[in-house]
C-alpha cells in the first residue's frame, strides 16, 4: 500500500475542497471495499478524505413522504430502520442479504453504491483487466467467469456489480444525491452505474470530486409490497450468483406499478424496464410474470460457463413476483 | 506526482497533514503519520500512526494485544473482530487514524480486571466451542456484538419480516447462525458455538 | 487409584482453553522482540519460466524497507528434502505464485509496500495446467502418497465385471480443495550467533528442525522450533512450508528477528492443496447384491516440483469383499502448485467416489444402501488378506440407522417435498487407517507431588495437551490435576507431527510408556524424592512402528438429510449424523469436536468449496476466503457425532484409533447421495453449487418451485 495523506472532513464543502486539493484522492467511508483494494494495490490513492464524520448519518422523512438516507448511514442501521423495514422491505432485505454483521456495521450507504467489482482478474495486479488498467485486456472473458455478467457486458469487461443494496434501490426508484465542485445534483440509482462499453474503468456516472451525500427513496414506492431474494454459493456471507428486487402495486386486479431489478447479472444493477412495461396493465398471473421476465432476459448473452445465471434469475424473479402478488388460482 | 504537495487544506483544523518531507535526497523519509488517540479496553492510548496502519495491526504490533487475529486481512473471515464504540467490526479494514477518539474493546478487555470471564467466554469454554482457537476471539467479540444488535432490534436475513420493527429480536439457532456467519471457523466448531451463545441467552 | 477408570475417556476441558477464550494464547506471529522486522513475499507472475531480472531499488528507496531478498542475493542453502522449500535459490519459476522475492521491512506496511514495488521480469514459457483423464503425460507412479503401491489387482476384474449381472461404470470428479486453516502459515525466526530459534505454525516441530538443520547445514541441537499454539493445519502444516525457510533466511540476512506471515491469498499456491481427482469406478454385482468386481481408477495431478499422488483408490482396498479387485493411480505432472496433504488425503476423495458408486449400485439393484454395504462386509482386509484388528462398520451403520430414523425413509427418489424444497437423505461409509509412529517422552515425579510430562506433541486444536495429560494420569494412576505437561518444543525430543490421525496414538504411547516406567521406579523408591525428582524416559522406536499382523482401520457411517431448493438449486444440509468406531475414545469432549469438525469440512467439500485452475494464468482463481467458500455458520445446521464402544487390543496401550480425519471421509458422499434421493438426479462432480444443481434440475424438467407447472 502506498503512503497517503489523511484528511478528516467535518462538512460536505470541506470534503469536496480537500478532495480537489489532493489530486488522486479518494473519499473514505466505511472502507470495507476501499481498504481491501488498497491492500491489494488496486486502489492507490494519494490521499483519503474521511467523510464518515460528516453530518450525513441520519435517515429523515421528507415532506412529500419520501425518505432521505444520509450517505454515511451504516448498512446495518439502514436495514434496521423502522421506516425502511416497514415501507421499503426490499431494501432492508437486500442489505441483510449482503456481507456480514461486522461489514454491515462499517459499510456506508454511499460506499456500498461505489463498491467495485469482485472480479478476480480485477483484484490481481498480475493479470490483465481493462477496468483496472485500460487497454490490458479482460482476463475473465475467456477465463474463469462463472460469476460474471450475462447482460450488458462488452468485449472489454464482463464484470458484475456486487452490491445487493443497489439492486433494491434501483427497483424502488431511489435517487442518488451528489455534491461536487459544480454543485448538487441527483441521479436515479438505476442510471447511476454504467455499462462497461469501451470504458469499463468508469463504474458510475459520478463526476470527479463529487461526493454522494445521500439517497432518496421516493414516496411513490413507499409502503408498496417489495422483496429481495438472492442465490449464492453458501448460505451466508457470499456475493450473489443472481438476485432480484421487485416492487409491485396492484390496482383493480391489474399491475399498476412494477419495479424489478436484477443483481449480479451485469456491470450495474439491471433495471428490468421491458419486464415492467409488459407487466403494467396486466393481471398478475403466472403467465404474465413469465412473459415479462422472459422478455427481459431474452437480451441475455451468457458467457461460456455462466448460462445458469439466466434461468436462475428467471426463477428468482418469478418467485419474488409470485410472493408479492400471489397469482389467482386459475 | 509530487507527493510533497499534500499540505493542510480547507478551513478545518482537523485537516491532518499528509506527507512529511518525502524523497529528499536518497534517504527515504517516514510515511505520513498522525497522532491518534484511542481508548482500548478502557485505557487511553495516543500514538503517532502511519496512515496505512489498520486497527488490527495497531492492536497487535503497537499495543501488544494479539487477541484479535489476522486470518485474511481483507474482511473475509472475521478473526479480527473487535468492538468499536460497542459495535462489532473487522479491525483489518479500519485505518487507525480514522478512529481517533473511538472506544475499542478487544477480547482482552472483556473479562474485566478480575479472574471472572465474560459470560460468552465462559460459555465457549464450557461448550468446547473452539479447537485451534484462532477464530475464537473474533467469534466471541462477534457474538457479543450480535447479542447487542438483536437486543437493539436489528433484524437479520432470517428474521421473520413480520417481526415488529424496533423491538428486540429473539434469537433462535437459525438467527444465531446467520448473525455469526461473518466469522469463519475452519475447525468446524459451529454447532458448539451456537450452543454457547444459546447458553448465554437463556 | 481412584479416578483412573474415568480419566481416560472423560470429557476433560482443554488445558489451554482459558488462554484461547481470553486472547492470551500466542501464535507464531505473536512473539515480539526488540527490532523484530516483518517480511512480505513476492509471488511469481508467470505460470512457468524463469526470472530474468529483479530490480529491488524501487522497494529499497521506500521508507522502512530493510532488505529485498531474491535468488540473486539470498544465502545459498543445501538442497532440502522437500524441493518446494528451495525458495530464492534459483531463477526457475515452476508455477504461478512460487515465491521469487521477499521484502523485509520495519513494519508490515513497509514490507507490503516494498513487495509491491519490486520489479521482476520474466521469460515466460508455455504452460499446461489442465488435468484430463487422458492427459498424454499421465503415468503410473511407483507409489502413491503414504507409500502405497500405485496399482493392486486381485482376480480378473475385467472378466468378472463383464459377466456380472449388474454393472455400474461411472466417473466422478473432485476439484482441487484448499486447507485454509484460520491461521495463515507463519514463522518468526531469530538467530543468536549460530543458534536459530523459530516459532512456526507447524503441525510438528521435529520435522521443521530436521529440514532447517539440513538446509542451513547446522547441527540439530543449535535449532529450536516452537509451536505453542497453532491455528489449524489440516495437513498443510504437516511439514515445514516456505514461511519458515524465508523467515530464517531473512533473519540471517538482516540480523533481526523476522516474522513471515503468509498473506491469505498466497496460500493456495505455496502450502499445498488437495489435488483434483478424476475417478472411474466399475462395480459389478450379482443379483443378491454381492460385489463381484470392483475397479477404482484415479487420475490426478502433481506439480513439476515434486511428485505427490493423492492415494484416492486406496480405501477401495479396505472396504468391500469383492472377488476381483483392482485399484490404480495415474498422475500427470503439470505446471501447477504442488499438491500435498489435506485432511484424509486419499480416503476423503476416494470414499466420495466409492461411496457414491455404492449408492448408485444400491439404486440399480433396488437394495437399501445400508443393506448393500452390510452384504459386502469382508471377513479379512480385501487387499492384504490380513484379519482386521477390529471392524465395526456394520455396528456404525446400524447405530446410525437407529439414531437417524433411516427406517422411516421412503427410498423413492424425489418422494419428499416441502413447498419448493425437495428433501432427501443419504448414507455413506467411512474408513481411515490406524497410523502410529515412534516418539520420545519423559515423565518426572517432582518433590511437590506433581508430575511433569514432556512430549513434543503439537496442539493444532485437537486437544493434544489435554489428552496426553489424561494418558499420563491414567498410566501413573494419579489425579489429572497432578500432571503438568509440556509440548510443542523441538528441544523436548523427537515426535511425529499432528497428522495422519496418528498424533495421540504416537505421543500417547510414549507418554504411557514413560509413565509406566516412572511408576516402576517410584515403586522401588523410598523416602522423599530428590530435588530434581525422579525421571523416566521412553522411546517407542521399534515398538510403535513394528509391523502388525492385523489390518487396522477406523470405520464410520454418515447419514445426511438435505433440502434442494427447486427455485435456485441451492442445497442445504439440514442434518448430518456420524457414527464412528475408532477404538477407545480418550476424551469425549475434544473427540466430539474433532468428529464434528471433520464432518463440517466434508459438508463444505460437498456443497461450497470449489477451486479452479485457471487455464490461461495457471493459478487457482478462488484464492481468498471471499471466493473459496469455506462453510459459514449458516451452512452448518445440525451436526452430530456418536461412537460405538470398540475394544481393540492390537493398537496401542490406550486402545485408541485416530479420529482427526475420519469425520471428513464419507461426509461428501452422504450429502451427494441425499441430493440424489431428493432430486432423482445423480451428480458426479463436486461441489453441489447452484450452477451445477439448477442446471441439472432444469435438464430434468423439474417444476419451477412456487410457480411450478
Amino acid at each position: 500500500m502506498k503512503p497517503f495523506a489523511y484528511v478528516r472532513a467535518d462538512s460536505v464543502e470541506e470534503a469536496t475542497d480537500a478532495f480537489a486539493a489532493h489530486p488522486g484522492a479518494r473519499y473514505l467511508g466505511g472502507g470495507t471495499n476501499l481498504v481491501d483494494l488498497m491492500k491489494l494495490g488496486v486502489e492507490t490513492p494519494t490521499a483519503l478524505v474521511d467523510v464518515t464524520r460528516l453530518p450525513l448519518d441520519v435517515v429523515e422523512e421528507l415532506p412529500d413522504g419520501a425518505l432521505r438516507v444520509g450517505a454515511t448511514v451504516r448498512n446495518s442501521d439502514l436495514a434496521a430502520h423502522p421506516a425502511v423495514r416497514d415501507r421499503y422491505p426490499a431494501l432492508s432485505q437486500a442489505l441483510l442479504a449482503g456481507a456480514s454483521g461486522q461489514l454491515r456495521n462499517a459499510a456506508t450507504t454511499g460506499g456500498n453504491l461505489l463498491q467495485r467489482t469482485r472480479c478476480p482478474y480485477f483484484q490481481d495486479l498480475s493479470k490483465p483487466c481493462n477496468k483496472r488498467e485500460p487497454g490490458t485486456g479482460c482476463g475473465a472473458l475467456e477465463g474463469v467467469h462463472r460469476d460474471h455478467a450475462v447482460l450488458g457486458h462488452s468485449e472489454q469487461c464482463v464484470a458484475t456489480h456486487p452490491s445487493d443494496m443497489a439492486v433494491a434501490l434501483a427497483a424502488l426508484d431511489a435517487r442518488v444525491e451528489l455534491h461536487g465542485p459544480e454543485g448538487a445534483r441527483s441521479v436515479p440509482v438505476a442510471d447511476f452505474h454504467r455499462l462497461p462499453g469501451m470504458h469499463p474503468e468508469r463504474d458510475t456516472e459520478i463526476h470527479p470530486g463529487e461526493l454522494i451525500t445521500g439517497v432518496v427513496l421516493p414516496a411513490a414506492t413507499a409502503g408498496l409490497p417489495s422483496a429481495y431474494r438472492k442465490a449464492r454459493d453458501r448460505a451466508s456471507y457470499a456475493f450473489a450468483l443472481a438476485s432480484v428486487a421487485a416492487v409491485l402495486h396492484l390496482k383493480d386486479g391489474v399491475v399498476d406499478r412494477a419495479g424489478i431489478a436484477f443483481g449480479a447479472l451485469a456491470h450495474r444493477p439491471w433495471r428490468a424496464r421491458r419486464a415492467e412495461d409488459a407487466l403494467v396493465g396486466a393481471a398478475p398471473t403466472t403467465a404474465a410474470f413469465e412473459h415479462a421476465v422472459d422478455l427481459e432476459l431474452a437480451a441475455a448473452e451468457p458467457l461460456r460457463d455462466n448460462a445458469y445465471k439466466v434461468p436462475l434469475a428467471r426463477r428468482l424473479a418469478l418467485d419474488v413476483l409470485g410472493r408479492l402478488a400471489p397469482p389467482a388460482t386459475t | 506526482m509530487d507527493t510533497r504537495s499534500a499540505q493542510p487544506h480547507g478551513p478545518s483544523r482537523k485537516v491532518i497533514d499528509a506527507m512529511d518531507s518525502q524523497h529528499e535526497g536518497t534517504a527515504p523519509a517516514s510515511p505520513p503519520r498522525s497522532d491518534t488517540t484511542l481508548r482500548v479496553n478502557g485505557k487511553p492510548h495516543t500514538l503517532t500512526v502511519d496512515h496505512r496502519r489498520v486497527l488490527l495491526d495497531l492492536l497487535r504490533e503497537d499495543l501488544g494485544l494479539a487477541g484479535a487475529k489476522k486470518g485474511c486481512d481483507h474482511g473475509q473471515c472475521g478473526a479480527c473482530t473487535v468492538l468499536v464504540d460497542g459495535r462489532r467490526a473487522n479491525s483489518c479494514l479500519l485505518f487507525a487514524v480514522a478512529l481517533d477518539g473511538c472506544e475499542i474493546t478487544t477480547v482482552e478487555g472483556l473479562a474485566g480486571d478480575g479472574e471472572e470471564l465474560h459470560p460468552v467466554q465462559r460459555a465457549f469454554l464450557e461448550r468446547d466451542a473452539f479447537q485451534c482457537g484462532y477464530c475464537t476471539p473474533g467469534q466471541i467479540c462477534s457474538a457479543i456484538g450480535a447479542l447487542a444488535e438483536a437486543a437493539a432490534g436489528h433484524p437479520s436475513h432470517v428474521t421473520d419480516p413480520r417481526t415488529p420493527s424496533g423491538e428486540p429480536v429473539p434469537l433462535d439457532r437459525e438467527e444465531i447462525r446467520e448473525r455469526l456467519s461473518g466469522n469463519i471457523c475452519r475447525c468446524g466448531a459451529y454447532p458448539r458455538i451456537a450452543d454457547a451463545v444459546e447458553d448465554v441467552i437463556s | 487409584m481412584t479416578g483412573t477408570e474415568t480419566v481416560l475417556g472423560a470429557p476433560v476441558e482443554r488445558r489451554e482453553g482459558r488462554e484461547k477464550v481470553t486472547g492470551t494464547a500466542r501464535y507464531a506471529a505473536e512473539y515480539d522482540a526488540v527490532g523484530r522486522a516483518q517480511a512480505w513475499p513476492v509471488p511469481a507472475a508467470v505460470a512457468r519460466g524463469r526470472v530474468t531480472g529483479v530490480d529491488p531499488s524501487p522497494a529499497l528507496t521506500l521508507p522502512g524497507v530493510l532488505a529485498v531478498l531474491t535468488h540473486e542475493n539470498a544465502p545459498r542453502l543445501a538442497d532440502p528434502q522437500d524441493p518446494t522449500l528451495a525458495v530464492l535459490q534459483s531463477p526457475h519459476v515452476p508455477h504461478r505464485g512460487w515465491f521469487v522475492g521477499l521484502v523485509v521491512g520495519e513494519t508490515l506496511e513497509a514490507a507490503r509496500a516494498g513487495a509491491a514495488a519490486v520489479r521482476v521480469t520474466y521469460e515466460a514459457e508455455d504452460h499446461d495446467v489442465t488435468l484430463t483423464a487422458d492427459h498424454p503425460e499421465a503415468y503410473v507412479p511407483d507409489m502413491a502418497n503414504g507409500g502405497f503401491p500405485a496399482v493392486t489387482e486381485h482376480g480378473d476384474p475385467d472378466a468378472a465385471f463383464a459377466s456380472s449381472a449388474t454393472r455400474l461404470d461411472v466417473e466422478y470428479r473432485v476439484p482441487p480443495l484448499h486447507n485454509h486453516p484460520m491461521e495463515p502459515h507463519t514463522s518468526t525466526a531469530r538467530w543468536d550467533g549460530d543458534r536459530l530459534t523459530v516459532h512456526s505454525s507447524s503441525q510438528g516441530t521435529t520435522a521443521v528442525r530436521t529440514e532447517l538443520a539440513s538446509m542451513f547445514e547446522l547441527p540439530e541441537d543449535r535449532i529450536t522450533v516452537l509451536a505453542e499454539h497453532v491455528g489449524g493445519g489440516f495437513g498443510s502444516k504437516g511439514t515445514p512450508r516456505a514461511d519458515v525457510v524465508l523467515a530464517a533466511l531473512a533473519a540471517r540476512t538482516t540480523g533481526r528477528p523476522v516474522t513471515v506471515a503468509l498473506p491469505r491469498r498466497y496460500l493456495p499456491a505455496v502450502v499445498g492443496h488437495r489435488a483434483p481427482t478424476l475417478h472411474r469406478l466399475r462395480l459389478g454385482a450379482d443379483a443378491g447384491g454381492r460385489i463381484t468386481s470392483l475397479d477404482h481408477e484415479v487420475t490426478t495431478h502433481t506439480s513439476r516440483v515434486k511428485e505427490f499422488v493423492e492415494q484416492a483408490a486406496v480405501p477401495a482396498r479396505v472396504m468391500y469383499a469383492a472377488d476381483a479387485l483392482r485399484t490404480s493411480h495415474r498422475v500427470a505432472p503439470l505446471d501447477v502448485p504442488t499438491p500435498s496433504w489435506m485432511r484424509a488425503p486419499g480416503e476423503c476423495p476416494g470414499m466420495y467416489a466409492l461411496e457414491s458408486a455404492m449408492d448408485e449400485l444400491a439404486t440399480d439393484l433396488g437394495i437399501d444402501p445400508v443393506e448393500l454395504r452390510i452384504r459386502n462386509e469382508p471377513e479379512t482386509e480385501p487387499d492384504s488378506g490380513k484379519p482386521f484388528s477390529s471392524r465395526n462398520l456394520v455396528q456404525c451403520l446400524r447405530e446410525g440407522v437407529r439414531r437417524f430414523g433411516w427406517a422411516d425413509r421412503d427410498p423413492r427418489p424425489g418422494s419428499r417435498r416441502a413447498g419448493p424444497l425437495l428433501v432427501g437423505s443419504g448414507v455413506a461409509a467411512a474408513t481411515y487407517p490406524v497410523l502410529v509412529s515412534p516418539c520420545a517422552a519423559s515423565a518426572r515425579a517432582l518433590p511437590d507431588g506433581d508430575f511433569l510430562v514432556r512430549v513434543n506433541a503439537t496442539d493444532i486444536g485437537t486437544g493434544a495437551r489435554t489428552v496426553c495429560a489424561q494418558i499420563a494420569a491414567d498410566a501413573l494412576g494419579v489425579p489429572l490435576d497432578r500432571v503438568r505437561i509440556e509440548v510443542a518444543d523441538s528441544g523436548i525430543g523427537f515426535a511425529p507431527m499432528a497428522g495422519g490421525s496418528s498424533g495421540t496414538a504416537s505421543w500417547g504411547w510414549s507418554v504411557h510408556e514413560a509413565c509406566v516406567r516412572l511408576g516402576g521406579r517410584l515403586a522401588g523408591h523410598s523416602g522423599p524424592l530428590p530435588g530434581e525428582g525422579i525421571v523416566a524416559d521412553a522411546d517407542t522406536s521399534g515398538t510403535a512402528d513394528a509391523d502388525s499382523p492385523f489390518a487396522r482401520h477406523a470405520f464410520g457411517a454418515h447419514f445426511a438429510e438435505v433440502t434442494v431448493d427447486t427455485v435456485t438449486g441451492e442445497v442445504r444440509v439440514t442434518r448430518l449424523l456420524g457414527v464412528f468406531a475408532a477404538g477407545r475414545i480418550l476424551n469425549a469432549r475434544t473427540a466430539r469436536s474433532q468428529f464434528v469438525g471433520g464432518m463440517t469440512m466434508g459438508l463444505g467439500m460437498a456443497l461450497t468449496e470449489d477451486s479452479t485452475v485457471d487455464p490461461a494464468f495457471g493459478d487457482f482463481t478462488e484464492c481468498d476466503l471471499a471466493s473459496y467458500h469455506v462453510p459459514a455458520h449458516a451452512d452448518v445446521a445440525d451436526v452430530e457425532a456418536h461412537w460405538v464402544d470398540e475394544e481393540d487390543a492390537h493398537l496401542n496401550p490406550m486402545g485408541s484409533k485416530g479420529i482427526g480425519e475420519i469425520g471428513i471421509v464419507g461426509s461428501a458422499a452422504a450429502v451427494g447421495n441425499a441430493v440424489h434421493h431428493a432430486t432423482g438426479i445423480r451428480f458426479r462432480e463436486l461441489p453441489l453449487t447452484p450452477h451445477r444443481v439448477l442446471t441439472a434440475l432444469l435438464e430434468h424438467e423439474h417444476p419451477a418451485g412456487m410457480l411450478g407447472a
